[in-house]
This record gives structure tokens, sequence and C-alpha cells, in this order.
């Protein structure tokens, strides 16, 4: 995988990742984390190499059919990437909204997740008035409102306190229990210990574990 | 499980997925709104331009007129006062009248200049003919009446006049439907142009749509209902203003509307109500296109 002319940022990688499976992806800044993350979830096309995602080879899927493989993904970004102009209900709601599903369908299950998350107060706020932990788990709750297949979390508790972090591990081992493959980047050894989770472990963008 | 206070969902509406505002609206209403004027008056101009020469053709079809030129003996106003009489008993003729020399003198004014004619200056006599316009009679019928009644005279149906009169009112239309089809045209461009511009300060908004699962449809959607609805709001701005200047010209202008060349009915000013919707119809259009096209450039 390269950007452009650059030199290249992930070379020689061969994994899976078992349905149902979680994962730990580690390495120091700039070993390819995020890149083999956009990889995944579809952001970026390989340059070269093989991924199959569900069954297909995501180098070779015409455009027009990414959406759908896109809506089995849930995404947690590092820098969380919520919509600063929509509420924390309306943040929420957005996979399913854009998923066709109308709002008295979607409704109370946004609420509920809310709630879940520990924002049921807050459902009304907008994400600038929110707490970076709040923000955390704001994303979180929008990554897997869809039920997705997969759910990649970079940097999860990137931003957040070592209280925090543990809470958010519970929430995606929760998720992972109810049959969702977790693959979280992270620098954090001590919660990667604490999971106690297989670890992919990437040095300049190479697999090395 | 819950830490929710009760929600009151009765008035909760899911919030637009693009913000409501942009620092651009303000000047791209603006300038939709005067292109929409620009498009109204030019289809009034339109109107005007159809209904004189309308006018003026119906008033050239149903009139004539017969220079008369006296035989031997014959002085020229007993020569008109023939051909009048002749011409008075043709069918699809309301009246034939005689002008005398003063009336002729007056119509050759613009190209002899006021003042006193010569006595000796040879004046044509001419029969003014007003036709029936329900069914008119023909330059070969009157003719044929003047023939038989022994006058010597040239009419003239002004058919002649009346082709040109219909080309130049066919050219005032297409000349102002033109620049209203080039207004909106130019509308278009800018709604494109916006929308480019639109997406590339969205484009994290945009980025963060696609990665959830939204289609190019979805995305474009949004791009062409926010700039239909501004374009609809200035195309509204753009009419009312067109019709209150338009109005204001009516008005100053009398019964005839912008000027007896151009009149204007007040009928004619409804021509604005579709303005808002072509607006937004052309907005709609020139956004979708061109938010699906930079879509397809992307991942």
């Amino acid at each position: 995988m390269r950007y452009g002319r650059a030199p290249e940022v992930l070379r020689d990688l061969s994994f899976s990742l078992a349905p149902g499976s979680f994962h730990f992806l580690t390495g120091a800044s700039g070993a390819g984390k995020s890149s083999l993350l956009r990889l995944i979830y579809l952001a970026q096309r390989p340059s070269s190499g093989l991924i199959t995602l569900f069954d297909r080879d995501v180098a070779t899927t015409p455009r027009n059919e990414l959406p759908w493989l896109r809506r089995r993904i849930g995404v947690v970004f590092q820098e969380f990437r919520l919509l600063e102009h929509l509420s924390a209900f309306d943040n929420v709601a957005l996979p399913l909204r854009i998923a066709g599903q109308k709002p008295d369908e979607y409704r109370a299950d946004v609420a509920e997740l809310l709630a879940w998350v520990g924002l049921g107060a807050r459902m009304e706020a907008m994400p600038q008035t929110l707490s970076g932990g709040e923000k955390q788990r704001l994303a979180i709750a929008r990554a897997v409102v869809a039920k997705p297949d997969i759910l990649i979390a970079d940097e999860p508790t990137g931003n957040v306190d070592a209280e925090m972090a543990l809470r958010i591990l519970r929430l995606l081992v929760e998720l992972n229990r109810l049959g969702t493959t977790v693959l979280i980047a992270s620098h954090d050894q001590e919660l990667v210990r604490r999971s106690g989770a297989p670890v992919l472990h990437l040095v300049d963008g190479q697999l090395t574990s | 499980m819950s830490d929710a206070p009760a929600q009151d969902w009765s008035r909760w509406r899911p919030a637009p997925l693009l913000p409501r505002r942009d620092g651009r609206d303000g000047s791209l209403v603006f300038v939709v709104a005067v292109l929409c004027f620009l498009a109204c008056i030019a289809v009034f101009a339109a109107l005007a331009a159809d209904r004189a020469a309308r006018g003026w053709g119906e008033e050239l079809a149903a009139s004539a007129t017969v220079q008369v030129r006296p035989r031997a003996g014959q002085t020229d106003s007993e020569a008109a006062a023939l051909a009048a009489e002749a011409l008075a008993g043709v069918k699809g003729v309301s009246e034939a009248s005689t002008l005398d020399r003063e009336d002729a003198a007056r119509l050759l004014e613009p190209w002899l200049g006021h003042g006193e004619m010569p006595e000796d200056l040879p004046i044509p006599r001419l029969v003014a003919v007003d036709l029936d316009p329900a069914a008119p009679a023909t330059a070969a019928q009157l003719n044929a009446a003047l023939a038989a009644a022994g006058v010597d005279a040239i009419v003239d149906d002004h058919s002649r006049w009346l082709t040109e009169v219909q080309r130049a009112g066919a050219l005032a239309r297409a000349a102002a439907l033109g620049a209203g089809a080039l207004v909106a045209a130019a509308a278009a461009a800018v709604i494109a142009f916006a929308t480019r511009a639109g997406l590339a300060a969205r484009r994290e908004v945009v980025e963060v749509l696609h990665l959830t699962g939204a289609v190019d449809s979805f995305v474009a959607d949004l791009f062409q209902r926010r700039f239909a609805a501004l374009a609809a709001r200035a195309g509204l701005y753009g009419a009312l203003a067109a019709v209150i200047s338009a109005g204001l010209v009516r008005l100053l202008g009398g019964s005839e509307g912008f000027t007896p060349a151009l009149p204007l009915a007040w009928t004619d000013l409804l021509a604005a109500l579709p303005c808002p919707l072509l607006a937004a119809i052309v907005a709609a259009a020139a956004a979708r296109h061109t938010a699906i096209s930079l879509l397809r450039t992307q991942t």
C-alpha cells in the first residue's frame, strides 16, 4: 500500500479476522495502523495485493457497491469526526438515516443506545459542548447503532483517562459478545494487556506478531 | 439502564444533514435573485413585443390605402370621391373615406417637414379604407370594384408592412426568450459553482456520510434540496422585484403599458409566477449534476 509515489506504508501483510473475533492493532506512530484501518473500512483502495471483505475483493468491487459494504462496518475515527452541526442524537442516528430508516423506526433504538453509553441526558447536546470522553462514547454509539458486522476503532481511548478507557473497553467487549468482529488500534499497552485479546503488531508497515 | 429525562418527541424532527447556514448563502441568493429578475423582465418584454406586434398586425390587416389618379377632365377630389363611393359598397369594407389635401400633406410631414406646401406640389389623393376585421375584403376585390367604377387607382393592402411587422415581432420575442434562456444558463452555472464550493467546504461531512454508507445520490440529494430551496427563495425575490418594477412602469405608462410601442397588460405580470419553481428546478438539476460528477471522482 502506498500513497501516490510515496514509499510503501504497508507491505507483505497477510492476516484474517475471523467473524466474531476481537483483536488489537498496535505499533508505533507512523507504523501504518491508520492506513491499514483505512483499507479495512474502505476509505482507501489497496495499490496492490488482495483484501477480501465479506467475500468480496475490495480492489475490484465496483465503486457503486462499496456503500453497501460500508454499512456493514462501524468505524470509530481517531478524531471522532462527529458532525458538529448535528446534536448527539442526530449524530448517532446518522447511519440509520443513511440506511433509509424513518425517524419513527430509529428513535427508540437511538435513545436507548445513547442511554447505554451514558449520554441519555445529553441527547440534544451539540458535539462541541461535550467532553473528550463524551465525544468518544458518542462516536462509538454512532459506529455500533446499525449493528455492524465489523467494528473498527482507531485509538478509541486516546483522548480519555484510564477509568474512561476501561469503561470504553468493556463496552467494546460487550459488543463483541453480541457477535460483532472488533479491531482496535491502540497505543495503550495497559489496555491491550488487560483485555487479553490477540494483538497484531505493526512495525514499519509489516506485521511482526 | 436509561439516564435520559422524558423526551418530548412530538416536536422533534431530524436535523438537516448539511449545516442550515452557510456564509455564502446571502451572496448566492442575491446573484440568483438578480438573474431571476432579469429573466422575468425579458419575459415581460417578450409578451409586450408579442402584444405590440399583434396589435400592429391587426391594425394593418384591418385597413387599406388607395391612391387615386384622376383621369382626364376629372379633378382629383372627384376621382377620390368616386373611388370612396365604389369601395364603400364592397363586401368586407366597413368604411371608405377620402383624405383631403391637408390630411395627405400631414402624412407627408415626416419626409417634407412641417409648414406650407407649395400649391403646385402634386400630392397624391388617398382613400382610407377600413376593412371588416371578421371578413376583410381582399386587394383583388378592391381593385375590381375600382375598375368597375372606372377609377384609376393603386390599392395598398399593407401586406408588405404586415409581413415586416410580424417578422419584427417574432424577432423581438425570440431575442427576449433567448435572453431568458441565457439568464437561466447563467443561473445554472452559478449554482454549479456554488455546489462545487459547497462540496469542497463540506468535504469532511461528505466523507463521513460516504464512510457511513451513503450512496452518491443520497449526498447529491442533500445539495440538490439545499440549492433548490435557496434558488426558490431567490426566484421569489427576483420575481417580486420584476413584478413591482414592471407594475410601476405600467402605472406610470398609463393604459398603454410601458409605452405605446410595448403595451404590457396587468395579466402579463402573472408570467413571473412560475419563476421560483423554474429557478428551483434549474438549481436542483445543476446541483445534482455537479455533485454526482464530483462524487464520482472520489474513492
